[in-house]
């Protein structure tokens, strides 16, 4: 059994060292789709948070049982079959969010951070190791997604969960919305940002470069 | 048939993918490295949309839309909402036979993708085309002509980034910019582009 260090670093490595978003290119287009506004960010992030924990779970559970040529449809049906049931509540309870998310809650299914740790830790480990794994990964995402949809809802619309935070200046107030920041561009420049300042701050993320010039590998000499 | 080329363009440029509707990122982001992979990833594209949207558009014609089972005297049966676990059984049978053909004939390409061509399965664009074909009621030629169309705006978006990731290669960037966070960056950029595209909608 794991101890309790290792159950930690599990949970808490893909918040920053390992984030699933900045780092290992996983679950990005929905992190960029459903940012405009803050609530529907939180509602995404919750839905993938609880998947991802669920289906990590029930695949770990029947890993050996699994043949490995068809498993991949079998971890597929059962994301699908968590995410159904996910988008029937939503339906029900949160009609207006569901609307807004569209078919992005549909698209949970094919988040690749789903499948991408299913295959990469569930499938080799047992279920509680797994579940923490997959719910420190869907709370890195969270981070994300929140960061960025607070900025976006904020300078785009001077609002925070549909609450006005800076006066526009229509209204009397002095804040001039920047609509660029609900178009797609600005979500793809402040997620390039992030990724620039996460790696400022933790340097050892920074990847290799293809190519140095001759001179300049000489002169880091 | 001018509706049709209509709507291939739509689907390539005005509606492309990646760079507006945020759908495909991750392979989008992750194959782009080299020009090569990128223009492979991009072939695979257009060929499992084009297969699995119009055979989508069947099955869920057939078996799942409400009154589909009318033939066999159950005109109340409602079956659309198994369409997304029916979708994805067929988009993972279509990657798979995919997986298996480029292993036999062309392994350097198979070898280039990696993981990741298991997880064109779970590519979203994939998986959104057919979602988009329900939600806007296309027809068979339709469907055929917007999966091509997405596969190809996809192809051409991944194309041109890879190209520009190429070049630079060869530039002086800042550490912590290097690799994902200048792909962010130009992807940002191309979308800017991409977004003059709109008025082009006017126009048809």
């Amino acid at each position: 059994m794991a101890t309790k260090s290792e159950i930690w670093r599990v949970l808490t490595d893909p918040l920053v060292r390992q984030n699933p978003v900045t780092l290992q290119i996983l679950g990005i287009c929905s992190a960029l789709a459903v940012t405009t506004t803050l609530a529907t960010a939180v509602t995404m992030s919750i839905s993938l948070t609880v998947v991802l924990t669920l289906a990590a779970g029930l695949i770990s559970t029947i890993r050996r049982h699994i043949p490995e040529t068809v498993r991949l449809i079998v971890q597929i049906v059962i994301v699908a079959s968590l995410v159904i049931v996910i988008d029937q509540l939503l339906k029900a309870y949160f009609a207006e969010v569901s609307r807004a998310l569209s078919v992005y809650v549909g698209l949970i299914t094919t988040n690749c951070l789903v499948l991408g740790r299913t295959e990469a830790y569930a499938r080799h480990h047992a279920p509680v190791p797994a579940m923490i794994d997959a719910f420190g990964n869907g709370l890195g995402y969270s981070l994300v997604l929140v960061l960025i949809g607070a900025l976006r809802e904020l300078f785009g619309k001077g609002e925070l969960f549909g609450y006005e935070m800076l006066p526009l200046a229509d209204a009397g107030g002095w804040f001039e919305p920047l609509s660029l920041m609900l178009l797609a561009p600005s979500a793809f420049f402040l997620l390039g940002f992030l990724v620039w300042a996460v790696r400022s701050w933790r340097p050892e993320q920074v990847e290799a470069p293809d190519y140095t010039p001759p001179g300049r590998a000489e002169a880091a000499e | 048939m001018t509706d049709l080329w209509r709507l291939f363009l739509h689907a390539a440029f005005v509606d492309n993918m990646p760079l507006i509707l945020f759908l495909g990122l991750c392979t989008f982001l992750a194959l782009s490295k080299r020009a090569d992979a990128a223009f492979g990833l991009g072939v695979a594209m257009t060929g499992v949309l084009g297969i699995t949207v119009p055979l989508n558009y069947l099955i869920y014609v057939t078996l799942l839309a409400p009154g589909a089972w009318g033939w066999a005297g159950l005109p109340e049966l409602d079956l659309s909402y198994l369409s997304l676990i029916a979708f994805i059984g067929v988009i993972a049978a279509a990657v798979q036979v995919l997986e298996m053909i480029l292993d036999r004939f062309f392994p350097n390409i198979h070898a280039s993708f990696g993981v990741f061509l298991p997880l064109l399965t779970v590519q979203c664009a994939i998986l959104a085309g057919s979602l988009f074909m329900v939600e806007r009621s296309y027809t068979l030629a339709e469907s055929a002509v917007f999966g091509l169309g997405s596969g190809v705006g996809f192809a051409l978006a991944v194309g041109m980034l890879g190209a520009i990731r190429t070049r630079l290669a060869y530039a002086d960037l800042p550490d912590g910019l290097r690799g994902l966070g200048i792909a962010f960056l130009l992807t940002g950029l191309m979308s800017l582009g991409f977004a003059s595209f709109a008025q082009m909608a006017a126009t048809l």
